[in-house]
This record gives structure tokens, C-alpha cells and sequence, in this order.
């Protein structure tokens, strides 16, 4: 592991309640993971995986029973849960956006909620507009049921960006999109990734896309991490499952390759 | 006459400012306690289902009594609690009116308003209560600036149900003490004054709907981030508050307070003694409609300064006696026992209002019937109705041990119509009141009771503990005592059951005054 690992899992386990009667059900099964500071990361696995509960007992929306969990070497249970959110942004899947709020007020939620200044507060809003390419004067004053599902995404985008964080955790923020947003969303966050220096854990269910946007990959399934790297360690996995979920980008790759014409735009 | 220029109506009028200015004063009081109450409740129930289903389920049960009946029980349960603080803490407080009615209305209020705050606040997306937390929200601050401003439209709702169903209660406040637009419909319901009714139902519904509609104009302006409307509809309530208050908190209080109970004949005595005492230069107001076990402990208290009772009533509904005495004797010891709890029985007025057996003149004369043994020998064949409380009486049980009397059917009606069905002949004997003036309008008469088994109701003027010593009160009301004799007050009664414009207690005791006067 990088030496300069910004966030890390120790043995973390976590069960739920299975409700009245039920077996209590274990979400996460003993998962260490370690993210570097400036890596991107995906999480990828299918539903009840746990990759989604992995990522909110980060920044303790959702506590561990046993384990350990830091972020820049600060155990999170010592951490106060609400400081600790404000300073990881937190894009949710759809835009979690306030509906009563416009645009603007939606982005400068968290800025404001740690006191700053109205004015620096404006001004930042506009830099995160330009920044995840909308007009500000046209999208300022818009409320979230007034946008397209990309545009939503890019608000939610900047509002995790808002306070300046140095980590931004993704629960499939780009799942619900039309390939062609989603794709131009993908391209324009890695952008920001790189250009703001942001350490990224994404969670999302499609390989390609992690194979696309992460440095490094870790699949889970029931609970458990089976598997971690960049794509061409995991492509030497011998575990069946990650096999399996490498082969759909593969072969779609290769038919991608024998369908299109090479060397055209 | 003209429908529009009966005076009734600006009879009506002239007491808008004082009824809508109380009525709004207890519906706005209620409306905020039930907010106060009902608000933070529904906001910790709202994750705590067992709590959740307790709170809704009884605030429903509470809305399942009768408005009058929740209003009703609010007065003892008040009356005990003043004197535990009394003993205990050495401050008592008035049961009478105003606090009664509040809180039973702001009871009444809960249901709504917990029903859709809970609903409105439990209906908000999880994703959007998950962001609120994620993008680092305290508990209180995600309540404030997301759950609550998103739960807003439906909460309004309930705040608008429950601000018409006070208004509308609130008209059932009069007989616990509270002036309110109930006034006009239980006054007008007493004397037959539709004019009256018809007032206070309109008054009533227009407030309601004013109230409504600037609720939601302020609703409105809220959900859609619109500072004019919110302004317009806040500005609007204000107003309306202020207009409904200020001419009543300019009103220096008055003097004296008379109280009457909910039938004509004690509307047009309150009205009476109003009179005579503005007559000698004081000010008075009436607390008409009070109920009759809220009117003699709104007296002891001292919320009520005086009014007119019956010796019979006293003695076996207030001090439970169940024997009877001869009426002089009663009235001997139920002047001693006022005095036990300070209250004085200034005098008689000179007119009984008792319960008789009353038929037909034509007919009794027909079967030679003059008293009640003689009717005991035709009873078997005859039907006798009488009104709710008649037959459940002690007057009821001991006329048929004394005279052995057996009917055919007995059947219970509203007072008001027993008069009117003897004489048609629907039922062949009635239990009507001495004093009622429908006895002479129908030429019906009353069988006299020559074992005297029925108590005497002689009318009798009561002051409270407060006014024992009070001089001006008792020259001012002295020239009243032992001068309204039967006759007259059947015909007063008559009159103010006449359902015209000269039928209106005020009206009706000018008359009784020039014809007392007019007998010196």
C-alpha cells in the first residue's frame, strides 16, 4: 500500500438488523482497504454487495460494529460525525438535491453551514458553476426540479466540491444518466479529480466505467472484498467472479473493435 | 315589517364588536396553545411509531366527544384543579370562561395539525434526509432548513383544518362562560329570535372563512418563496386580529356582571336587572346562556356578580335534598345554607317558576278536573309528555307515590313544543313551567297540587359572596323584589317568545319595567 494512504478500512464489519424475527444480515465482512491521497477509486459490485454501506461508514453516516476506519490517520469514532461530513464531499446518487432550494443555495448548503461569508460564499458558488460547466447566470436561480438529470448531477457534483474537501465519495453518481451525459460527466469529473488534486472513492456497478474513471479497482461481493487493483492486476485475478465481471468489458471491446471502422472520427 | 329593518339586526349589530372581538380572542389563544402543544409533539413522535400511534389515536379519541360535551368537562375538571392549587400553593384561578374553553378548543385543535405534520415530515424522500445529513447537517439544523420548510404545505393544511374547527367550536363556549358569535345562536335559540341565530351562524362561517383564506394565502406565498403574498397573508391575519381586539381591550370593564341561564324567561330577567342597575348610573354587562351547573359556581367564584335562580332548583340540584318543605321553611334554610358559602339570597322577585301538570282549560273543565287527585282517576287513559329531566326528577316520583298516579305513555319532548302538542291534542297532560307564557297564548291551565309534593321554585335573587356588602347593588336591584307577580312574567315570557322585533330580552324588559312601575 501507498505510505500516504488518506483513507483506510481495518477489518470493518457491519450487520443490519434484518428487522422483526430476521437473521441480522452482515453488509460488510471484514474489509481492509486502503486509498491514497489522489487516487481515484471505484468500488465495484452488484446490489447487497455492500459497496454503498462500505462507503457511508467513511464519513460515519452509517457506524461500523468492529474495525477501524481513518481518514488522514484520524480514527473517524473520534471524529465528530457532523465536522467530518463537512469536510468529505459527498455526491449522492440522483443529486440528493434540496427541493426547495435553488441551485445556488443547494451548492453553498455545506459553506454555509460551517459559517463562512455570504460574499465568499457567492463568489464560490459561480467558480463551482464554471467549474462543472454550467451557465451561471442562467442556472443560479434554477430550482433542482427545473434541470435534466445530467445537470442535476453537475450541481451535486459542485455542492460536494463547495467547502473545498480534499476527499469526494460517489454513491453511482452517474447510473441513472443517458450514456452520452454519462460518459461527458465521467470525462469532466476525472478532469476535476486531477486538476483539484481530490483523493475519489466512486461507487458503481459498471466495470467499464470503473475501468474508464479509477486508478485502482476493488470488487466486492456479499459483504466481502474478493479483489483490488488497477484493471490490469485485477485481469490477472484467478477469483471467478472478478473473471467474470472482466469479461463483459472485454468482449464488448473487442466488438466495439470488429464493428468500427478503425481510425475514424 | 320589512325583513331587513327588524330591529333585530342592528340589535344584532351593536353586539358584533364585543362577541367577534371574544370569540377571536379564544380561537386565537386556543389555535396558538394547540400549535405550542401539537407542533414539537408530532416533530419527537415522528420517528417513535409507538408514541406516534398513541399521540394520533387519542388526539382522535378527543374528537370523538361532542364539542359542547369536551367544552363541558373542562369547567369541574378546571374547578377541581383551582382548588388543589388553592390548598396546595395557595392560588386558586377562574374555571369560568376563558380558560376552560381555550383549552378544550386547543385540544380539540391537536388532531389536525399532529396528523399532518407527522404525515408532511414522514413523507419527505429518505435520499434528501440522507443528503441533508451528508452534506453535514445537525439533527436540528436538517429539521429546520429541510424537513420542516418541505413538510410546510401539508402542515398549513392542518393548521387551516384546525383554525376552522376552532372558530366553529368555539361558538359552544357561551355556556361554559365564554362570549363568543355562540352568544347570538344560543340566545336566539332561547327566545326565538332567528334574526339572532341567523347572525351568528354567518358571523361565525365568514370569520372561519376569512381565516381560512389568509391561511392560505400565507400558505401559498410560503411554498412558492413569494415574500408579497406571505406578507399580504401575515399583514391580513394581523389585521384581522387587531380590528377583533382593539375595540374591546379600549372598553373599560364594567362594573357588574349578570348571568342568565340558557331559557327566555332568564335572558329577559338579566336584561331586567342590566337595566336598573346602567339606571342608577353603573355599567353591566350580561354572561348570558351559562349552563346551570356553571352559572351558581361562576357566582361563588365571583365571575358572575349576580342573577335570578329558583329556591327549588337550589335545594335539590345544588344542595341535594331530597325531602321537601313547606316554601317558606325552604326558603328559611336555603338562605342559611347560601350563607355557608357567602352567597346572598336578596329576595324574591314575587312569580314561581315550578313544574305543574298542565292541560287543556276545555278539557279539564270537561271532566271536572281542577287538581291533580282529580286527574289521578282518568290518568290510566291518558298520555303525559314532559321535558328531558321531567320524569328522572324527584317532583316526577313523588307526585305518583302522593297521588298514585299511573299514565297510559309518557313521552319526553322539547320544552318549547310540549305546549303546542297538548293543545292539539298529541298528548292529553303535559309537565310545563308555572311561568310559561304559552299556558295562557294555547288557554291551557295548570292542576293545582293539594298534597304540595311539587317544591316551590320561587324566583330568587342571588349576589355574590363579593357583593354582600355592596350597597349600590342592592338599592338598585331592591324595587324589583316581590314585584313581578305570575301573570306578568307569563306575559313577558310570551312576549319574548313572539319571534318579532319586540321579542328581544332588552325590548321585552323595557316592557316588564314600565309595568311594574305602573302597578306602584
Amino acid at each position: 500500500m501507498p505510505d500516504a494512504a488518506l483513507i483506510t478500512f481495518d477489518h470493518v464489519a457491519k450487520s443490519f438488523d434484518g428487522g422483526r424475527g430476521a437473521k441480522s444480515v452482515l453488509a460488510v465482512d471484514d474489509v481492509s482497504l486502503a486509498v491514497a491521497a489522489g487516487e481515484f477509486l471505484a468500488i465495484v459490485g452488484s446490489s447487497g454487495s455492500g459497496k454503498t454501506t462500505l462507503l457511508r461508514l467513511a464519513n460515519r453516516l452509517i457506524e461500523a460494529d468492529r474495525g477501524r476506519i481513518t481518514i488522514d490517520g484520524e480514527d473517524v469514532r473520534a471524529a465528530d460525525p457532523v465536522s467530518l461530513r463537512r469536510r468529505i464531499g459527498y455526491v449522492f446518487q440522483s443529486g440528493g438535491l434540496f427541493p426547495h432550494m435553488s441551485v445556488a443555495a443547494n451548492i453553498g448548503i455545506t459553506p454555509r453551514l460551517k459559517g463562512e461569508r455570504e460574499s465568499d460564499i457567492a463568489a464560490r458558488i459561480d467558480e463551482l458553476l464554471d467549474l462543472v460547466r454550467l451557465d451561471r447566470n442562467e442556472f443560479r436561480d434554477r430550482f433542482p426540479h427545473e434541470l435534466s438529470g445530467g445537470q442535476r448531477q453537475r450541481v451535486g457534483v459542485a455542492r460536494a466540491l463547495a467547502a473545498k474537501p480534499k476527499i469526494v465519495l460517489m454513491d453511482e453518481p452517474f447510473g441513472a444518466l443517458d450514456p452520452l451525459t454519462r460518459d461527458a460527466l465521467g470525462d469532466d469529473y476525472r478532469a476535476l479529480h486531477k486538476k483539484l488534486g481530490l483523493t475519489t472513492v466512486m461507487i458503481t456497478h459498471d466495470m467499464t466505467e470503473a475501468i474508464l474513471l479509477a486508478d485502482r479497482i476493488a470488487v466486492m461481493r456479499g459483504g466481502r472484498l474478493l479483489a483490488q487493483g488497477t484493471p490490469p492486476e485485477l485481469a490477472q485475478s484467478d477469483d471467478a467472479y472478478v473473471v467474470k465481471l472482466l469479461r463483459t468489458p472485454r468482449r464488448q471491446a473487442e466488438r466495439l473493435n470488429a464493428l468500427l471502422p478503425k481510425g475514424g472520427t | 315589517m320589512n325583513f331587513l329593518s327588524d330591529p333585530r339586526w342592528s340589535e344584532a349589530w351593536g353586539h358584533l364588536g364585543d362577541y367577534l372581538g371574544s370569540h377571536v380572542r379564544v380561537s386565537l389563544a386556543a389555535i396558538a396553545l394547540g400549535l405550542l402543544v401539537s407542533l414539537p409533539l408530532a416533530i419527537v413522535a415522528r420517528n417513535r411509531p409507538v408514541l406516534r400511534s398513541l399521540l394520533l389515536s387519542l388526539a382522535s379519541i378527543v374528537q370523538t366527544v361532542p364539542g359542547l360535551a369536551l367544552l363541558a368537562l373542562f369547567y369541574p375538571l378546571l374547578l377541581a384543579a383551582a382548588s388543589l392549587t388553592l390548598k396546595w400553593f395557595g392560588f386558586g384561578f377562574s374555571a369560568f370562561g376563558f380558560l376552560p374553553a381555550v383549552l378544550a378548543l386547543a385540544l380539540y385543535s391537536m388532531l389536525p395539525v399532529l396528523r399532518n405534520t407527522v404525515t408532511g415530515l414522514r413523507g419527505i424522500e429518505p435520499q434528501v434526509l440522507e443528503a441533508a445529513q451528508g452534506v453535514g447537517m445537525t439533527p436540528l439544523q436538517s429539521l429546520v432548513q429541510v424537513e420542516l420548510p418541505l413538510a410546510l404545505p401539508v402542515m398549513m393544511a392542518g393548521v387551516r383544518t384546525a383554525a376552522v374547527w376552532v372558530i366553529g367550536t368555539a361558538t359552544l363556549s357561551t355556556p361554559i362562560g365564554q362570549t363568543s358569535l355562540g352568544n347570538y345562536i344560543f340566545a336566539g335559540l332561547q327566545t326565538q329570535n332567528w334574526v339572532f341565530v341567523l347572525f351568528g351562524c354567518a358571523a361565525a362561517a365568514l370569520l372561519a372563512l376569512a381565516v381560512d383564506q389568509l391561511l392560505a394565502l400565507l400558505e401559498s406565498g410560503l411554498k412558492a418563496r413569494s415574500r408579497l403574498r406571505t406578507a399580504l397573508g401575515g399583514a391580513g391575519i394581523a389585521a384581522l386580529i387587531a380590528a377583533t381586539l382593539v375595540p374591546s381591550l379600549a372598553r373599560t370593564p364594567a362594573n357588574y356582571v349578570v348571568g342568565a341561564k340558557t331559557f327566555a324567561e332568564q335572558y329577559v330577567l338579566a336584561a331586567l336587572i342590566g337595566e336598573r342597575l346602567r339606571d342608577a348610573g353603573h355599567s353591566a354587562t350580561t354572561r348570558a346562556g351559562l349552563g346551570s351547573n356553571v352559572i351558581f359556581q361562576a357566582l361563588v367564584n365571583g365571575d358572575i356578580d349576580v342573577y335570578v335562580d329558583y329556591s327549588g332548583t337550589l335545594w335539590t340540584n345544588q344542595f341535594h335534598h331530597m325531602g321537601l318543605k313547606p316554601r317558606q321553611q325552604l326558603l328559611a334554610d336555603l338562605k342559611a345554607e347560601l350563607a355557608r358559602q357567602d352567597v346572598t339570597l336578596l329576595g324574591e322577585l314575587g312569580f314561581e317558576n315550578a313544574y305543574a301538570l298542565v292541560m287543556p282549560k276545555k278539557r279539564a273543565e270537561k271532566y271536572g278536573i281542577h287538581s291533580v287527585s282529580d286527574l289521578a282517576t282518568i290518568a290510566p287513559a291518558l298520555s303525559i309528555a314532559g321535558d328531558y329531566e321531567f320524569f328522572s326528577r324527584p317532583e316526577w316520583t313523588a307526585l305518583r307515590t302522593a297521588y298514585g298516579l299511573n299514565f297510559r305513555e309518557q313521552r319526553q319532548m322539547q320544552p318549547d313544543f310540549m305546549y303546542a302538542a297538548v293543545a292539539s291534542g298529541e298528548v292529553d297532560v303535559i309537565a310545563g313551567y308555572t311561568s310559561d307564557g304559552l299556558i295562557a297564548k294555547y288557554d291551557l291551565v295548570t292542576l293545582s297540587d293539594p298534597k304540595a309534593v311539587i317544591p316551590p321554585y320561587d324566583a330568587v335573587l342571588l349576589l355574590a359572596p363579593k357583593r354582600a356588602e355592596d350597597q349600590a347593588l342592592r338599592d338598585a336591584l331592591r324595587p324589583l323584589l316581590g314585584r313581578i307577580d305570575i301573570a306578568t312574567m307569563r306575559e313577558a315570557n310570551l312576549r319574548a317568545a313572539g319571534g318579532d322585533g319586540n321579542a328581544s330580552p332588552d325590548a321585552v324588559a323595557r316592557w316588564l319595567w314600565d309595568k311594574i312601575q305602573s302597578k306602584k
